[in-house]
């Protein structure tokens, strides 16, 4: 053994399985089950950290979730993780830990200067300062900013998994210490759906720190036995060092499981940890108590620690954690410290008690070991900086001070119910007098909180409460409970009251005393918050930072509020505590992504022929989910000069797209023609079988927001095409107009996006290639038409039609044999010259014509009109939107609508969302406001004009045909003159040349 | 005024142990009759306090708050201070108000700490580097400060973002707002509230407006938990709350009440120098000085009021945060929590009279409320003072729902093609 | 999370579900008779109450019914579902 402090026996550690570890460089050891705070405490380590805002030096306080103080930095690289309780890291061989928020090392910190300006840095001291001269503020932040924080963020990726897991059960426990136990058992053996989950690496939670003993043996037998019972139902899950960690609305429960600690090598492919969502009908919280600390000047020394923790230390992992110990307490649990570590032959200097007497069974124990008990004493201070060396204490009535000699002090002010997750599901709280604490007001509907959790003092009142809410648990879910004794029997002693009123040190004392030890707030601090008048609750905190660190003041809260309290001259029961919200316990970010991180953030969604296109060397773009080949470079191919060529391709030749991921709805039913018209502002019904017509689509304020083709298929049956991004969210706007305004209505709308696959043959030579291929007269197709056919056998759906306003088909095929006919067009093509082209040439080829871009040319505040729509609204029907056009301001004159923009060098393309100006100005800053009449919102070179077109949204619009205007790019004014919103003519050709 | 806070008045009352500084603001009761009373102490309503009694001379005049001040959506935001709005009428609206962050902590005398580490509008696509330009451009001309960084400028502005070319959205490039930033948010409350009070204002807490008295269609008071209080000019900030005190009065509002999240992760060592925000996977986080980082979240998709939010945002917000900085996913989220937030149909405020003579409305700030703080409380307070808008606020009131002059920054943000 | 009681396939959670805001707003039979006060009131003003509020939901990720759910927004609960079309329940039924 080379733990100089780990006791010769005892403990539930692995004495077989010695582990070496590193902590700040120090290579120690600890053993399998230890904590890195029980090893650390094993080797002598006291100092562990630096406080967040003097730099103090800090010591391990507790043993678990409650930790403010023994927070470190773990492992190195991509798996470094900051604030890591140790308290709570379970260690393995070759963890490497470090202290943090300390510069150069942790002994000698420079930070720790703040300490000696502490008198200038009371609470909120920066709100009154900093203020002047204005321009250095951001040289005090960022010095602030480099003060604060505690441990620091990886800088790259995390390589980790993590994964998720849902879960529904009858009765959720939470905590498997005595009262989760029996609650677990009751429920159980009742024949609920149980969820047993709990924080730690194993069952029993506080009795795991104690010497209990229930039904005659020792407690940790009756846990083992409780353990194996509930593993040995089929419908009982236990999960161990799973964190219950929020509770939200309708019984849904999100917990953190943890698998590997960081930097913790995996051997067998278990993710780090997993996030369990659970749905639990009932919830029993039975998450224990954090004990309380006492507040005395200098109360947050190294060696200075929780009652419970000691002696757990030294029951649990055979660790002491000082040589001469004195226990200061205002209740008489803290004597079980003093008897546990005499009984593993640990010095004990003497019991303090604060109360004016310790007469209990437990004093009178202790004292029976010859252990000297002070009673009506108050805490003057202590000696030691890096670490207690002694406790200065006197009677409360004054008199000599004594110090007594000692390097551990063992305080407690007795327990804090863990009321976290049932203030969280919205449960009331209220004061004890008797506990000096929170506890929960009664139960909620489906939600109790037993044992410690709700103040429940005793064992055999925790195993009662179990027991009990475990069977009104699961009778509440349908199951009937069984009558059976419960053999619960425990040797408890009475206990004196906890004196919760004497726990604070008189302000005359000098010296700091933490309230908050992680943010370092003081009594001080507190009175002079509310001296100020931040004298709420939530105020306080906020203005004091208390309880707002890492350990969100799990153990300073309730002193805090009690000082408020006294310095209202209130009583506790007009305090209503702040609200407790998620999580209880800090989640990872990674066990919340889960795995849906990298290629999983969202799901990517490609066409049949996505393989085509990769293989032939496009480039994608992302549209909504959608992969999209955007152009098809040649080697050291430019886009431009990618887009160019496929636009002359489709305007001289034939070229092939991929049009698939554009929206379809099939539309049917006796009422579909009436349906079809009260969703488009244009008229449909007019279609004949066979038809196809452009629409738009508008929303009830009269604003355009989708586009596309409807084609006739049959008399009740048509085709509705959307944008690629609106596929869903147009049908999903059908249906609701069908289902909720116009139930009438016999029609069916399915969505057939991905049913089909869609090619564009486009290009004057596109009715050459598809002609042989087809076993229907082409020629006999009036453009806009759609007829059924097979194309090179492949039943298909052949539209005569185009986006790029040239000559072209599409042609819509079952999505599976897609791919086989886009091979077979491409190759009957080649002789043709065919390539294939992308989204920025399709954007180009429909600028050109003037066809306008739901997302380039509406923004959600463009009307029809706007567009040049007007004379095609079919204003003698209903249609969804109509009514809202006729509203003052959507008939305004000076709307900005469509026009076209011609710039004065033939070579510049004016950048898409460029501001156009009436007057050039020289610079914004002297001009400013510049009054801005429109944007562009299209914006291309075409090969085919064989210059840059735009198109733009221009008050008054064609109004101001002619006018030259200005665009406002990278501030410089380019001369635009506006044209009509189209640039070919008649013919196809260029219609400005 | 009030004692001044400095650098020597902190260096005195060290001296003393701190022992004699005054209370912030005063606890009074509330008097039976004011002449205009703010329903409301959150930062908005005090704001509008502290303009009436210094640009108008009305000190006669109460803010009544159900609980207590700034608590409300004041004290939930993500503190993100920025003007680069697209539309005129927002942008001036916004600006205004960021120029008076520029010089608040001075002119009230207490540190609201703004710091205007800069804000990037990331764009994940070709639609996004379209609408960026537009809303830069405007920026620029609108006279706020506005720039377009290239994928390498972002990379080296904040090097914890994922700007690699094959990401799932890749990062395409931002606009940058250089001026924007980041402010603490209590303190701007705690500020105002020290600044209205030393003005002779009367801040009354735990004083719930339970109805609104009117006679002949005008207010002539409100009844409150704490008895009667008669004024002539009633001014309502109450945010999520709005639609509650529009249903006393009689009317409605165009608003829904959403919950909005946000969550905090564990201090750290500074790892983020500006706001990043992105609209395409709807994330926006920033450092705060203590070293959280500080995330913000879309809407829930259902009206509440309950000051809580559901998990899967917080999923879909972390989901996104990681995507841009796969750094994070060992940094563990700390406190999470959620405001009620009132949103008009087109995401922009209603600063307007309302069908009740002398009773005014300031809500509808939806996720934006923060930034405009004092910008709106000077505006709101104009309008208070004159009964006319001001005219950074016509643009904004209640007539815009009936012409259909809406001012749609909902929509310019949101649509994709 | 809510859990939301869909008529047709029993309760699921709220993230298969999307909210269609208020229900029982009456789209007007002959909108164009009314002026632009009255329909600017039709489109945007909503009650948008603190307690009981009647609201459409639909199914999205699962049957795309739509349905009526009486909830409380201070409470979250869900008092009931019922059909499109269906008056709400009266007060005091849960």
């Amino acid at each position: 053994m080379t733990e100089r402090n780990r006791l010769e026996a005892g403990g539930r550690i692995d004495r077989s399985h010695p582990l070496e570890f590193r902590f700040d460089g120090r290579s120690l050891t600890g053993y399998r089950g230890d904590t890195l705070a029980s090893a650390l405490l094993a080797n002598g380590v006291h100092l562990v950290g630096r406080s967040f805002k003097y730099h103090r030096p800090r010591g391990v306080l507790g043993i678990g979730a409650e930790e403010p103080n023994a927070l470190v930095q773990v492992a190195r690289g991509a798996q470094t993780e900051p604030n890591v309780r140790a308290t709570q890291l379970m260690l393995y061989e070759g963890l490497e830990a470090s202290s943090q928020n300390r510069w150069p090392s942790l002994a000698v910190d420079l930070g720790g200067l703040a300490d000696l300006a502490s008198s200038w840095m009371p609470a909120g001291f920066y709100y009154k300062t900093f203020m002047w001269p204005a321009r250095l503020w951001p040289f005090y932040e960022r010095a602030i900013r480099r003060m604060a924080g505690l441990g620091r963020a990886p800088a790259a990726a995390d390589p980790d998994d993590y994964d998720h897991m849902h879960a529904h059960c009858d009765v959720l426990v939470v905590g498997a210490g005595a009262a989760g136990l029996a609650a677990a058992l009751a429920a159980a053996r009742c024949g609920a759906r149980v969820i047993l989950a709990d924080d730690q690496s194993e069952a029993g939670g506080q009795l795991l720190g104690e010497r209990y003993e229930i039904g005659g043996r020792s407690a940790l037998a009756w846990v083992s036995g409780a353990m194996a019972e509930l593993r040995a139902m089929s419908e009982v899950r236990v999960l161990q060092r799973t964190t219950i960690t929020g509770h939200y609305d309708h019984g849904y429960l999100i917990g953190c499981q943890v698998f590997r600690e960081p930097g913790q090598p995996d051997p067998v492919g278990v993710p780090r940890q997993r996030l369990w969502k659970i749905r639990a009908r009932r919830t029993v919280i039975a998450a224990g108590s954090i004990e309380r600390p006492l507040v005395f000047p200098d109360n947050d020394r190294p060696g200075i620690m929780l009652a419970f923790a000691a002696r757990a230390y030294c029951n649990r992992y055979g660790v002491r954690s000082g040589s001469r110990v004195v226990v200061v307490t205002a209740c008489d649990d803290a004597y079980r410290t003093a008897l546990d570590l005499a009984a593993a032959g640990v010095g004990i200097a003497a019991v303090v008690d604060l109360r004016p007497s310790g007469s209990g069974h437990l004093p009178r124990q202790v004292r029976a070991r010859g252990i000297e008990v002070l009673i009506g004493q108050r805490i003057v201070g202590v000696r030691g900086r890096a670490r207690v060396e002694a406790l200065r204490t006197q009677s409360s009535a004054g008199g000599a001070i004594r110090e007594i000699a000692c390097d551990l002090v063992a305080m407690s002010a007795g327990w804090i119910p863990s009321v976290h997750l049932f203030s969280q599901a919205r449960g009331e709280l209220q004061f004890d007098e008797r506990l000096g604490v929170f506890v929960p007001l009664g139960r909620l509907e489906n939600v109790v909180c037993v044992g410690a959790a709700r103040g429940t003092a005793s064992l055999r009142g925790a195993l009662q409460d179990g027991f009990f809410a475990g069977q009104v648990a699961a009778q509440a879910c349908g199951l009937a409970g069984r009558e059976e004794a419960q053999d619960i029997a425990t040797v408890e002693p009475e206990e004196a009251p906890l004196d919760w009123r004497g726990i604070f040190g008189a302000a005359s004392l000098g010296g700091r005393q933490f309230v908050d030890f992680q943010n370092d707030v003081t009594v001080d601090d507190v009175r002079l918050a509310v001296r100020e008048g931040y004298d709420a609750p939530e105020h306080l905190k906020r203005y004091t930072t208390a309880g707002m660190g890492v350990d969100q003041g799990r153990t300073g809260n309730i002193n805090v509020l009690a000082l408020l309290a006294e310095a209202r001259a209130e009583a506790m029961t007009t305090i209503a505590p702040t609200t407790f919200r998620p999580p209880y316990q800090a989640l990872s970010f990674g066990a919340i992504a889960g795995a849906l991180v990298g290629p999983l953030h969202a799901p990517t969604r490609k066409t049949p022929m996505h393989d085509w296109h990769a293989g032939r060397g496009a480039v994608f773009e992302n549209v909504g989910q959608w992969k999209r080949p955007r152009h098809y470079p040649s080697a050291g191919e430019t886009l431009q000069a990618a887009v160019d060529r496929e636009c002359l391709a489709v305007r001289r030749g034939v070229a092939i797209a991929d049009v698939s991921t554009l929206g379809n709805i099939d539309v049917q039913g006796p009422d579909a023609e009436a349906f079809i018209d009260r969703i488009y502002c244009t008229r449909m019904s007019a279609l004949g079988i066979g038809r196809c017509r452009y629409g738009l689509m508008l929303r009830q304020d009269g604003m355009i927001f989708d586009d596309g083709i409807a084609a006739r298929l049959g008399e009740q049956h048509y085709l509705v095409s959307t944008t690629t991004a609106g596929a869903a969210s147009v049908f999903a706007w059908m249906e609701e107009w069908l289902q909720t305004e116009w139930p009438d209505l016999r029609v069916y709308c399915t969505s057939v996006t991905e049913h089909y696959a869609q090619i564009a043959l486009s290009g004057p030579r596109s009715l050459e290639l598809l002609g042989p291929l087809v076993d229907i007269e082409l020629d006999a197709m009036p453009f806009m038409s759609m007829r059924e056919a097979r194309v090179a056998g492949v039943p298909a759906r052949v539209f005569r039609l185009s986006y790029t306003g040239g000559p072209g088909f599409e042609i819509a095929v079952p999505a599976g044999r897609a791919y086989e006919l886009w091979t077979t067009l491409f190759g009957a093509g080649e002789r043709f010259g065919i390539i294939a082209y992308g989204t920025e040439a399709m954007h180009v080829l429909r600028a050109e014509r003037g066809f306008i871009m739901v997302g380039h040319e509406t923004d959600g505040s463009v009307t029809p009109g706007d567009l040049g729509f007007e004379g095609r609204l079919a204003m003698d029907k209903p249609f969804i939107g109509k009514r809202s056009l006729r509203r003052a301001d959507l008939l305004r004159l000076d709307r900005k609508r469509l026009v076209g923009l011609l710039t004065q060098a033939p070579d510049c393309v004016l950048p898409e969302g460029a501001q156009l100006l009436d007057e050039p100005i020289d610079s914004p800053q002297s001009a400013a406001p510049v009054a801005m009449i429109g944007h562009v919102t299209s914006s291309y070179f075409s090969a085919h004009c064989a210059r840059s077109i735009a198109l733009g949204l221009v008050r008054g619009g064609q109004a101001r045909l002619g006018d030259t205007l200005y665009a406002w790019v990278d501030g410089r004014a380019i001369e635009v003159t506006v044209t009509a919103p189209r640039f070919l003519d008649a013919a196809g050709k260029y219609a400005y040349g | 005024m009030f004692d001044r806070y400095s650098i020597f008045s902190l260096a005195r009352n060290a001296l003393s142990s701190h022992q004699n500084w005054p209370r912030a603001w005063r606890n009074p009761a509330p008097r039976r009759r004011y002449a205009a009373i703010i329903v409301g102490g959150g930062g908005h309503g005090l704001a509008t306090a502290y303009y009436l009694a210094r640009e108008y001379g009305i000190r006669d005049v109460a803010v009544l708050e159900r609980g207590l001040i700034g608590l409300g959506n004041s004290g939930r935001n993500t503190t993100i201070v920025r003007s680069n709005y697209l539309w005129d009428a927002s942008a001036q609206l916004y600006e205004h108000s960021l120029k008076i962050w520029e010089r608040l902590s001075r002119e009230i005398n207490y540190n609201v700490m703004f710091s205007q580490r800069g804000v990037l509008n990331l764009a994940h696509d070709a639609h996004g580097l379209r609408e960026l330009r537009r809303r830069v451009e405007a920026n620029r001309l609108n006279g706020i400060d506005s720039e377009i960084l290239s994928t390498a400028q972002v990379q080296r502005q904040v090097p914890a973002l994922n700007c690699a070319p094959d990401a799932r959205y890749p990062i395409l490039g931002a606009s940058f707002q250089r001026r924007g930033g980041v402010a603490r948010h209590d303190a701007l409350v705690w500020g105002l509230a020290r600044a209205v009070d030393a003005l002779g204002i009367d801040i009354i807490q735990h004083c719930e407006v339970t109805a609104i008295r009117q006679a002949g269609g005008r207010i002539i008071g409100v009844d409150t938990s704490r008895g009667p209080i008669d004024a002539r000019t009633v001014g309502v900030a109450v945010a999520g709350h709005s639609s509650v005190l529009a249903h006393m009065a009689g009317f409605r509002l165009p608003l829904q009440s959403h919950p909005l999240q946000a969550f905090v992760s564990e201090p750290i060592k500074p790892v983020l120098d500006t706001v990043v925000m992105s609209n395409t996977v709807h994330v926006y986080v920033s450092q705060s000085d203590k070293g959280e980082l500080v995330v913000g979240a879309g809407m829930d998709g259902y009206k509440s009021y309950s000051q809580r939010g559901s998990f899967p945002i917080v999923e879909a917000t972390v989901n996104a945060l990681v995507e841009l900085f796969p750094s994070f996913r060992r940094l563990k989220m700390l406190r999470q929590w959620a405001g009620i937030v009132d949103v008009a149909p087109d995401a922009s405020p209603i600063i307007s009279r309302t069908p009740v003579g002398g009773l005014y409305f300031n809500c509808g700030w939806g996720t934006g409320g923060f930034k405009a703080t004092p910008g709106s409380g000077h505006v709101f307070a104009h309008l208070l003072a004159t009964g006319e808008p001001h005219p950074l606020g016509e643009p904004f009131t209640l007539d815009r729902f009936v012409t259909g002059a809406l001012v749609d920054e909902h929509g310019a943000a949101a649509v994709a093609h | 999370m809510l859990l939301i009681p869909c008529p047709w396939c029993g309760p699921r959670d709220e993230t298969e579900f999307t909210c269609g805001g208020e229900a029982h707003i009456v789209t007007p039979r002959a909108p164009e008779d009314l002026d632009d006060e009255a329909w600017g009131e039709f489109l945007y003003l909503r009650t948008n109450p603190k307690g009981r509020c009647a609201e459409r939901w639909v199914h999205t990720h699962g049957c795309r019914r739509w349905f009526n759910v009486l909830r409380d927004t201070v409470t979250e609960r869900i008092l009931t579902v019922y059909e499109v079309g269906a008056r709400p329940p009266q007060a005091g039924d849960d």
